[in-house]
């Protein structure tokens, strides 16, 4: 009941700081303060805080629905790496910096990293909070999105180092990720769902073609492969684990191409207009399947660990590294 | 079933084309990027049309008499191959010389032949197709704009929507209710030539979710045509446009739409050094796939020099094409993003991402993959 007025109010909050016509600004060049200040505001930045150190002190089992709502609602700013960073921060009685933070690797793509004033970085063994510059953030200049990566050739300039790993940072990530994989393929479910049964071709609902009804199956499946993926990575809680990171991730990351391949398919040509809203959802997940790792590079580290670990069977692997 | 369908040769006269269209496709893309290049034939570049028609690159399967080439479809393959292989902006001329121009030999009058045909193959007038409509996307036999007679022609009231390339074309070939009504679905339609700069007719740009406006919606308010305006017979649209589709169908443009983004992959794999294992075994699979699919479009090539219609076949070779053209990036993306680690420039990443978001429109213009199956199913015997 409690969790259930959470999500509600979580919900409430996004859809007054971020409406889809400031995304769809933000999304083309506006800056994010308006809706970053609603959102800090409100507390729920720290919802991951410990409660001796001023946040919710919520588990991330129990803060995934609403990850995975900032996924669902399109919120267009790194929202979730900003709470993990948080919490990340004070666990080791640092003070986190205002603004959104990202969860970055040397190199790679990050969404909305344009809009974000600082990152956890992984740089040689260490992960450090870093103060984000013009001269490190590289803009990939896509239509519709604030997509950049940090690249720097030398060291660089770093506020404080922290205890955890590389690759727990990378985990971290790659959970969140697929929280917000998530969110969106529930969303674009609805969409796709609702569209069937309401666009008329040859005197009835497209819905009811079995052709159709068939693709929408599996996009249902998917969607809920990609939740449950995103619940057991959160499962595994703070910070999560490689191996439960790993399996959300990938799974996750691999749903992509089917729902949206589907989605669109079923929408036929209006999805393919700018106007039209799905866009705003199936750009994101194509970016986001990219980003913190894709299906193959946590498929590989995954299977790495097994191989070279001494598990009888491989359901004893799975039993020994699953959260749940 | 198909078992008629075999591979076949570019006869050497026609793949004595190659090295000319080669050097102009090279010239002309040296200086754009991979992202444009990506567009493959949505890339617009009028003064390259232009410059196709008065080197002899369109209308080539058209009789001399009309200004054309008067070779087969190979001589086309040849020519249309290589400017996708490279992505050559070919957009502005593409549907005129692919399938206006065909149609206007087939169906149209002396007089019509003799004033389109000329102006097409040298790249001076462009077209566009107006078949769908905001309620007949599939069901394209329910179409409702209307052509009323009148004593000097027709008058045309109604709306076309997604007619790709409708900005820059100077006519639509658009199909028409001309007589009955919804009901009598597939009779009464016909084929109209619709002057764009007419009076009464407003082109409205559509952006796409790349940001792009290659397609528009166009409205017709009491349009006055001629009566030559109509091409073929009227109420024969149906099966003429059905005809038309499967030129639309067949061409390598089915098949080639992710090779530069296959050709952006490879060079980057070149570059980081990572050109054994999985990278290498896609890499195999990408162009293994593409040696036998441009075998099955050479194959149909052959049954249109022999003068057959294989529409089933070009349904077949659609649908696996656009197949094959949409797991290009999923596949790629996938590659890419399981080395985080990997350096990945601005322009690849940006031209993996045009194409992730533009894949999709791949099965649906042309007709869906589920309406193609049916069409499949039906040649099958199953329908
Ligand atoms: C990039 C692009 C360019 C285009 N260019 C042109 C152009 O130049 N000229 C032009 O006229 N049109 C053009 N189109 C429109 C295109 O022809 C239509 O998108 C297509 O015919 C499908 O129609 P629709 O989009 O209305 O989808 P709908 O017909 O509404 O279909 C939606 C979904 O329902 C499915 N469906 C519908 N009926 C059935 C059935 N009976 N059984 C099973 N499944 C069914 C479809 O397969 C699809 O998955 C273009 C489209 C795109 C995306």
């Amino acid at each position: 009941m409690v969790e259930n007025d959470l999500l509600t109010n979580f919900i409430k909050m996004l859809e007054c700081a971020a409406p889809l016509e400031v995304i769809r600004k933000i999304e083309n060049d506006d800056d994010i303060d308006y809706s970053w200040n609603i959102f800090d505001s409100s507390g729920f930045l720290d919802i991951l805080v410990a409660e001796k150190a001023g946040g919710a002190g919520l588990s991330l089992a129990a803060a995934a629905p609403l990850i995975e709502e900032l996924g669902a609602q399109l919120f267009p700013a790194p929202a979730a790496q900003t709470m993990m960073a948080r919490a990340l921060l004070t666990r080791e009685g640092i003070e986190p910096p205002s603004g959104p933070i990202l969860l970055a690797g040397y190199n790679a793509v990050i969404p909305f990293a344009e809009l974000a004033g600082h990152a956890l970085v992984a740089w040689q063994d260490k992960v450090n909070l870093i103060k984000i510059n013009t001269t490190i953030l590289r803009p990939m200049g896509l239509y519709g999105s604030r997509s950049a990566k940090l690249e720097f050739a030398s060291a660089p300039e770093v506020l404080v180092s922290l205890l955890i790993t590389p690759e727990t940072l990378r985990a971290s990530a790659a959970v969140l990720r697929a929280a917000e994989i998530a969110g969106m393929a529930g969303a674009v479910l609805r969409m796709t769902v609702a569209y069937a049964n309401e666009r008329i071709q040859f005197g009835k609902p497209i819905g009811k073609q079995q052709a159709i009804q068939q693709q929408l199956a599996i996009l249902a499946e998917q969607a809920l492969l990609a939740r449950m993926a995103a619940r057991l990575g959160c499962a595994a809680g703070l910070p999560p684990t490689t191996e439960a990171a790993a399996a959300a991730k990938l799974v996750a990351s691999a749903s992509v191409p089917l729902v949206t391949n589907i989605a669109h398919a079923v929408h036929g040509a209006i999805g393919i207009s700018e106007e039209y809203n799905l866009q705003l959802f199936t750009r994101r997940l194509y970016e986001a399947r990219l980003a913190d790792g894709a299906d193959g590079y946590w498929a590989t580290l995954l299977g790495a660990r097994h191989l070279a670990g001494g598990a009888a069977t491989s359901l004893d692997f799975v039993r020994a590294t699953s959260p749940v | 079933m198909f078992d008629t369908l075999n591979p076949c040769t570019i006869p050497p006269e026609d793949e004595a084309l190659r090295p000319h269209i080669r050097a102009l496709a090279a010239e002309t893309v040296a200086r754009l990027p991979a992202e444009t290049r990506a567009r493959s034939w949505s890339g617009l570049d009028i003064e390259f049309s232009h410059r196709l028609g008065r080197e002899g690159f369109l209308g080539l399967t058209l009789p001399k008499e009309y200004g054309g080439a008067g070779r087969g479809p190979f001589a086309r393959f040849v020519v249309v191959e290589e400017l996708l292989a490279v992505g050559a902006p070919v957009a502005a001329h593409w549907i005129a010389d692919r399938q206006s121009a065909p149609l206007i030999l087939n169906y149209g009058t002396e007089a019509q032949r003799k004033l389109f045909l000329p102006k097409i193959a040298s790249g001076e007038i462009f077209f566009c197709i107006g078949m769908s409509e905001p309620n007949s996307g599939s069901d394209l036999a329910s179409v409702r704009t209307r052509a009323e007679k009148i004593s000097t022609g027709w008058v045309l009231n109604g709306q076309k929507i997604w007619t790709t390339n409708a900005l820059h074309a100077d006519y639509m070939i658009a199909l028409i209710r001309t007589s009955g009504t919804v009901n009598e679905r597939q009779a009464g339609l016909s084929q109209l030539l619709v002057p764009l700069k007419a009076k009464g007719v407003t082109v409205r740009p559509i952006t796409d979710l790349t940001g792009a406006s290659e397609f528009a919606e166009v409205f017709f308010d009491n349009v006055k045509l001629d009566e030559d305006a109509l091409v073929g017979k009227e109420g024969q649209g149906w099966d003429q446009a059905t005809a038309e589709l499967a030129f639309e169908r067949s061409g390598p443009e089915r098949i080639y739409s992710s090779l530069v983004l296959i050709d952006t992959w490879v060079q980057h794999l070149r570059r980081v050094g990572r050109i054994i294992g999985p990278a290498a075994q896609l890499a195999g699979e990408f162009t293994g796939k593409l040696m036998v699919l441009r075998a099955m479009s050479l194959a149909v090539t052959g049954q249109l020099a022999a003068g057959e219609s294989p529409v089933i076949e070009a349904s077949l070779i659609k649908d696996l094409g656009t197949s094959y053209e949409q797991e290009v990036p999923a596949l790629i993306a996938e590659d890419i993003g399981s080395h985080p680690d990997e350096e990945v420039s601005v322009e690849f990443y940006r031209t993996l991402n045009f194409m992730s978001r533009i894949a999709p429109s791949f099965s649906l213009r042309g007709g869906t993959r589920e309406i193609l199956r049916g069409i499949i199913a039906r040649g099958l015997g199953l329908r």
